[in-house]
């Protein structure tokens, strides 16, 4: 029961982090993701001590290792564009798929070379 | 009435959720994730009850307003994997970084050299980045949120069944190789895949995932203003 009250707080705090981020991206009228604004001032806030990070790990724990359940409902609503993937649109599934191996390729290359003195990270 | 409808659709999300985890556990493959899965029962609920999305939404949107929250969330598996992103930033930084373009601007150029319409380009442009963060990118873009969900859902399926190969031809072969790899292409899905091969390669994987929802997010503007 306390847990729960605790994942509850926690959570409300990072929904006011939100809140900040999504504030700020009018504010400042930028194009990122309120909760990505929100994002980098947690961690900022946690690197430099600010926020202990007690007082947002319960409900961080919580929502991070069910992140998966946030998903569906955006995920069931392909159910009204089921006629887009007839015919041309299968096409869509194709270039994501050849994205994909480019940004796998790519960023995996990349990161490898420059990783290439360091220890720790051999084959 | 509304709001009764609203718990329902809460309670049936949990309740699929839950049977989608169940069957993960026994059968493992990547086509049986949990999310597939539990979208599938639920859009066969729908369908076979004759209910419409609008209608699932009362309670979906309850569960929707968790989003922002679980991405700000994110900032603390990245807080706790400090010591290593720090020991390895230049790798992890530039390699998400380059990953994040390529992503972006492959899937924006391919979707216009095939003649798709804008609403499409916008709905794929971010689909290498956790689910929460695309469907605000896409949100923002005036994009469809349903069709960016999925996307990312084939980008991280896709990635997983495709990576042995991928990491075969192109030489992939460390741990921060695979992870940075897995993270970016294919964010929370490839990630689960990258702890197969280690609590490295999880963890390398898991920091660019986030990195690299960070850098689509600030890059998204500036390459749409450059090639749209």
């Amino acid at each position: 029961m306390k847990k729960t009250i605790l994942i509850i707080i926690h959570i409300f705090i990072l929904y006011i982090f939100n809140l900040i981020g999504i504030w700020l991206k009018e504010l400042l009228n930028l194009s990122v993701p309120g909760s990505v604004i929100g994002l980098l001032l947690l961690f900022i806030l946690l690197m430099t001590n600010i926020l202990k990070v007690e007082w947002i790990e319960a409900g961080a724990q919580f929502l991070v290792s069910n992140l998966v359940f946030f998903f569906i409902p955006a995920t069931v609503g392909i159910i009204n564009y089921f006629d887009l993937f007839k015919g041309k649109g299968a096409l869509l599934i194709l270039i994501v798929l050849i994205s994909t191996i480019l940004v796998m390729t790519s960023s995996g290359l990349v990161s490898q070379y420059l990783a290439k003195d360091k220890a720790g990270v051999k084959k | 009435m509304k709001f009764l409808l609203g718990i329902f659709f809460v309670i049936l999300t949990i309740i699929a959720f839950v049977i989608a985890k169940w069957l993960y556990k026994r059968v493992y493959t990547p086509l049986l994730l949990p999310l597939t899965v539990a979208t599938v029962l639920i859009i066969v609920f729908l369908l076979v009850f004759k209910i419409d999305f609008d209608t699932y939404m009362l309670g979906g949107d309850w569960i929707s307003e968790l989003l922002g929250p679980a991405v700000v969330a994110l900032a603390y598996p990245l807080y706790q994997q400090r010591d290593r992103l720090k020991e390895l930033l230049l790798p992890l930084v530039v390699g998400s970084f380059i990953g994040a373009n390529v992503g972006i601007l492959s899937g924006l150029l391919l979707t216009k050299w095939f003649g798709f319409s804008d609403v499409l380009i916008y709905s794929i442009a971010p689909k290498s980045v956790t689910t929460p963060v695309a469907v605000e990118i896409t949100e923002d873009l005036g994009g469809i949120i349903s069709l960016a969900a999925v996307f990312v859902m084939v980008a991280g399926v896709g990635g997983v069944i495709m990576s042995k190969y991928v990491f075969r031809i192109f030489g992939l072969d460390t741990p921060i190789g695979k992870g940075v790899g897995m993270g970016s292409a294919s964010h929370g899905i490839g990630t689960a895949k990258a702890l197969e091969g280690g609590e490295l390669e999880g963890s390398l994987s898991s920091i660019a995932m986030i990195l690299s929802a960070v850098f689509v997010s600030f890059l998204m503007p500036f390459m749409l203003a450059l090639f749209m």
